[in-house]
């Protein structure tokens, strides 16, 4: 049998040892409680459940020239990052109760959180959440547990698909969330600040927005803080190479999606959610925290910290029910940060903003093609409007093996032409320049067909 | 545990030297950005670390030689399965066309097309999961076992909603893993503890008492975390439905039945599994994981958006317009990379494999329970499903020895030890699970250990309580961490 | 360990009163009970409590216990310097180890309470 050491003569010895019989190992489940021949299939060997999901493979095409983002990026991963994260002693290990025998898991985890400090400009770090979504959730609860306050204000230049899931998150809990329209891509200062009151727990702010657009909120930090709100914002980790960290903002959270510290995009996940904060604050930030202390001998160790706040001696009192983190994740992210290092990660974030910027100017100057938003200081994504629904025309792009972007009308009324373009390190100019002439191709293609 | 187990830990940026690098910089080939505005840079780049890639593998190698995972050796974690990890199933998730895969493909016209192949890892991992439980279908988005509760218990909230029901309780047992309560709380309702009876079961007297109107569910591991199987587990879940409540399954102990029994047969509404331990994807030091959640057909229309389903035309497509469901729990479809390992787990196995799984779990329990039984005390001296639980006897308390130095005598002996002090209502409790991959050999040098270790504990106590001595730090102080509070270098 | 000048609670926590003012704490055998005390998260001032709320929580390294206010009044210290030294509780719970200070409401409970022969009493039964 797969997987199974015990030959039968063992398990004969086994039983008998034991005093038991085969029948007897189930004999407290009561027969009619028992299934009948479950519907399943032979098992396969390894070399027959390779071919099969190799065939399965094919069946994607992984492969095309992509500008998909929104908040998930294919950017480059060093060879260095899935060596070192695949060995066995960091991946088949569980939750580091044991101390001793979870050094290696337990140091990187507070590297992990350190790192993300020194990112985000703040004092205290987790050692991750599930991913950007439920990271952003889990800082909004932490902010109304701080402030004991039950209204959010959440703009919509953050990523829809957290805004959704914040949604189904709140529908049970009596939490007052307060969606602001956004305006000329920025953050309307004007609508947030009409929004913030006295009962204001947490505004939720993204940056780069989910445009791509760069803003800096430390007027907004002031006005909520004036009105005993948090400010939290959601980061893109990469963006940090270069922009100012939320930290320097007066962000009370930051939170994000750590994807592209070295994950691939695997349809989805796993994927990596980091929250940090204020040191004052650690004892309501939620999930597993690592803390440095010191052996019997003295000798430096890391043990997790802060635990009465968990689930497993909480209970239903606890900051969540977060049990696991999503530790090997986080191993991914601190070492391709460490890889990548000072000046790499500025250096890739410099790269990727440079391609979009030129993909900007390339695409912008194609007949009928124009910005969306007047603001135009962005990252490594920016909105396009075409002449016609963007979800066609990138339909037809495919065809020419090109993701060339995300068509916005899918989450925002209104913006049925508009396309979300975004950038990597890995696009070549060649790519740009492809993706420019596909584009004017399939514009001029069904202007010629009579279609608009 | 060798590789500089003597030498004071050092911290990666510690190691830095201004100047290294790992990676060379990719000349840009398009000019420069004009679209970044100055005053929203930063001063200077974070304080990453600069070191050579050498340095950084030399660090990461290291820092592996000071743990312990399934690979290493026997890991019997009580409720976490510690099963061995198929290597092959590592080698197809980096497999291009799936690890390459944008999340976003298939909500572009005509891009689902472009990821048949993962939807259909999807969609024959519902159908597989759905026959092994019993379950009407699966959602695959909730991303470790304790967001599959949560998600439970919204669809349970959804469904009572939709009925008009005002429920306000969700029922626990006291053996329950600390997430029940957590996950229940969390969703809005008010937790109400069972308590067990004396054979460490849900007390059934009991739980008659709690149910009424206002209960909402209730939320069972079967078999428990004392690796009992509560035969009258079937009166339970009629009880609840009879005041309109939701029977849920937490799934964390699924490997001791997988194949033989399923939860939908005991009457079961929702039930999660854990992908991580019953279906032997990595634990990766705690998480990743995937918590997929099954319901019965009168709760598939709750199930959270998207779901995989298979067109007139024979192709697989997302469906969104779902009007009843609870909305996103996760920005996609779940933990992809995961529910793709535990596919390949799923189909090596096959029908016999899983017998073969909870035969060889159930075996291996009872049969190191037997070895240890006469030595150490037993919190319920009966058969065991995947776990049993026993506690120092009394002869070892008097020598002043506590469960914490068993599991670090353990540790010098080249064994992960098993969970202690949880679960809580046994005292001293040492949770072990041996799990079905282990062999014979294993579990009796295992035994031999913690039966060296019961002759040790009342002749030389001080060697248990000053172990672990072959580790690279002995029992850190926690009391320090707590108060001194260190937890990022900046 | 029980002085005689106090009152007790089920749920052990002393009372201290003297006027209208009440000083409260956890007993010997709480802190004994919740082991090295790691961090106190203190009441809100100002608010107001009925017997039963919870005013406080202890943590240790591994456990964290709720404290609940025994009688009804507003709160109107909190013992700020268990914020930089929780070891107090352990080292001197009867003295710097106190946790808030009320003003009593007019039917505060106060009599309800245990004393120390009933709470010595309690201990006893409860080994």
């Amino acid at each position: 049998m797969p997987f199974i050491a015990n030959t039968d003569e063992q398990r004969r010895e086994m039983l008998e040892q034991t005093g038991l019989s085969a029948e007897d190992l189930f004999a407290d489940i009561p027969p009619e409680l028992r299934a009948e021949s479950l519907d399943l299939p032979i098992g396969m060997n390894e070399q027959q459940v390779s071919g099969h999901l190799e065939k399965l493979a094919e069946k994607n095409h992984a492969r095309l020239v992509s500008f998909l983002g929104g908040g998930f990026y294919d950017h480059f991963i060093p060879a260095a990052v899935p060596a070192l994260a695949s060995r066995g002693e960091f991946a088949t290990a569980y939750t580091p109760y044991q101390p001793e025998l979870a050094q290696g898991t337990l140091q990187a985890m507070y590297e992990f959180q350190s790192a993300v400090c020194r990112l985000t400009g703040m004092e205290v770090s987790n050692a991750s959440l599930y991913d950007g979504g439920t990271a952003m959730y889990e800082a909004m609860m932490m902010a109304l547990r701080i402030t004991r306050r039950n209204r959010v204000v959440i703009d919509e230049t953050v990523n829809p698909i957290y805004r959704v899931m914040i949604e189904s998150y709140t529908r049970n809990l009596s939490i007052d969330l307060e969606q602001t329209c956004c305006g000329e891509g920025q953050v309307s200062r004007e609508r947030i600040f009409e929004l913030i009151d006295e009962n204001t727990g947490a505004v939720i702010l993204q940056n780069p927005n989910f445009f791509g657009i760069i803003d800096d909120f430390h007027d907004i930090a002031e006005y909520a803080h004036e009105r005993g709100a948090l400010l939290i914002v959601s980061v893109y980790p990469i963006s940090l190479g270069l922009h100012k960290p939320p930290g320097e903002m007066g962000a009370d959270i930051v939170c994000g999606e750590g994807q592209s510290l070295g994950l691939p995009l695997s349809f989805g996940g796993p994927y990596l959610g980091f929250i940090a904060g204020r040191k004052k604050h650690v004892r309501k930030m939620p999930g597993r925290i690592i803390g440095e202390t010191v052996d019997t001998d003295q000798r430096r160790s890391f043990v997790m910290t802060l635990q009465p706040r968990e689930q497993h001696i909480r209970r239903d009192k606890a900051t969540s029910n977060i049990c696991s983190n999503e530790s090997l994740c986080a191993l991914q992210a601190v070492i391709y940060l460490s890889l990548m290092g000072k000046q790499g990660l500025a250096e890739t974030a410099e790269l990727c903003a440079d391609k979009a910027s030129y993909a900007y100017s390339r695409l912008t100057s194609i007949p009928g093609v124009e910005p969306h938003f007047h603001a135009k200081w962005f990252f490594n994504e920016f909105v396009l409007d075409l002449p016609e629904p963007a979800a066609e025309v990138i339909g037809r792009l495919i065809e020419k093996g090109l993701a060339a972007g995300f068509p916005l009308s899918r989450y925002y009324r209104g913006m049925e032409n508009s396309i979300l373009i975004s950038l990597t390190e890995k696009r070549t100019k060649e790519e740009i320049g492809y993706l420019a002439e596909a584009l004017e191709g399939a514009l001029e293609g069904s202007q010629a067909g009579g279609s608009r | 545990m060798s590789g500089g187990g003597m030498n004071e830990a050092k911290l990666i940026f510690e190691k830095s030297v201004e100047g290294r690098r790992a990676t060379q910089k990719t000349p840009s080939d398009v000019g420069h950005s004009v679209n970044l505005n100055p005053d929203y840079l930063r001063e200077a780049p974070p304080e990453l670390p600069e070191l050579s890639e050498l340095d950084v593998v030399r660090h990461f190698t290291e820092l592996s030689t000071r743990n312990f995972g399934v690979d290493t050796g026997f890991y019997p974690l009580g409720s976490c399965t510690m099963k061995y990890n198929p290597k092959v199933t590592e080698r197809i998730a980096a497999l291009p066309d799936f690890a390459g895969l944008h999340p976003l493909l298939p909500q572009l016209r005509l891009g689902g097309m472009l990821t048949q192949g993962a939807l259909e890892v999807i969609w024959r991992t519902d159908l597989l999961l759905r026959e092994l439980t019993g379950m009407a279908g699966f959602t695959m988005q909730p991303l470790a076992g304790a967001h599959g509760e949560l998600t439970g218990i919204m669809i349970m909230a959804a469904y009572h909603r939709d009925r008009g029901n005002s429920k306000t309780t969700v029922l626990v047992p006291d053996s329950a893993h600390g997430t029940n309560p957590a996950s229940a709380a969390i969703a809005g309702y008010d937790v109400v503890s069972v308590p067990s009876d004396e054979n460490g079961l849900m007390d059934l007297d009991a739980l008659r008492e709690q149910v009424d109107d206002r209960t909402a569910g209730v939320m069972l591991t079967s078999p428990n975390t004392l690796g009992l199987f509560n035969p009258r587990v079937k009166e339970i879940c009629d009880l609840i439905h009879s005041v309109d409540g939701i029977a849920y399954y937490d799934g964390a102990n699924m490997n001791a039945i997988v194949g033989r029994a399923r939860p939908g047969d005991f009457g079961f509404d929702i039930v999660h599994l854990n992908l991580h331990k019953t279906f032997a994807t990595p634990h990766g030091g705690g998480g990743p994981g995937s918590g997929p959640v099954g319901v019965v057909e009168g709760l598939l229309p709750f199930l959270p958006v998207s779901l995989v389903v298979k067109r007139e035309d024979g192709t697989l497509a997302l469906e969104y317009d779902r009007p009843k469901s609870i909305g996103y729990i996760a920005p996609f479809y779940g933990n992809f990379g995961i529910v793709l390992r535990a596919y390949v787990y799923l189909l090596m196995l096959g029908r016999d494999g899983f017998l073969g799984v909870s035969e060889n779990a159930v075996l291996n329990a009872n049969y190191l329970r037997t070895k240890l039984k006469d030595v150490y005390r037993q919190a319920y001296d009966r058969l065991c499903k995947h776990e049993f639980v026993i506690s120092p006897s009394k002869a070892m308390e008097e020598k002043g020895i506590r469960a914490v130095d068993i599991a670090k005598a353990l540790i010098d002996r080249g064994f992960h030890p098993p969970t202690v002090y949880f679960p809580t209502i046994v005292r001293e409790s040492m949770m072990i699970e041996p799990v079905e991959t282990e062999s014979k050999e294993t579990l009796d040098d295992f035994a031999e250990a913690m039966l060296e270790i019961a002759r040790l504990a009342k002749e030389q106590p001080e060697v248990l309580t000053g172990a672990p001595r072959s580790t690279s730090v002995r029992r850190p102080d926690e009391t320090k961490a707590a108060k001194e509070l260190n937890i990022a270098s900046l | 360990m029980v002085p005689g000048d106090l009152k007790y609670s089920k749920n052990h926590e002393w009372v201290r009163v003297e006027g209208n003012t009440a000083t409260i704490g956890i007993t010997d055998f709480a802190q004994e009970q919740l082991g090295e005390v790691t961090f106190i998260e203190l009441p809100a001032l100002k608010c107001t409590v009925s017997p039963g709320n919870q005013i406080a929580t202890a943590e240790s390294s591994k456990a964290a216990e709720d404290i609940y206010t025994p009688i009804a009044g507003t709160i109107t210290e909190v013992n700020e310097e268990l914020e930089d030294a929780p070891e107090q509780v352990n080292e001197d719970c009867y003295g710097s180890g106190w946790i808030c200070k009320m003003e009593l409401s007019g039917n505060s409970g106060v009599d309800k309470l245990l004393s120390p022969e009933e709470y010595q009493d309690l201990l006893e039964k409860s080994r």
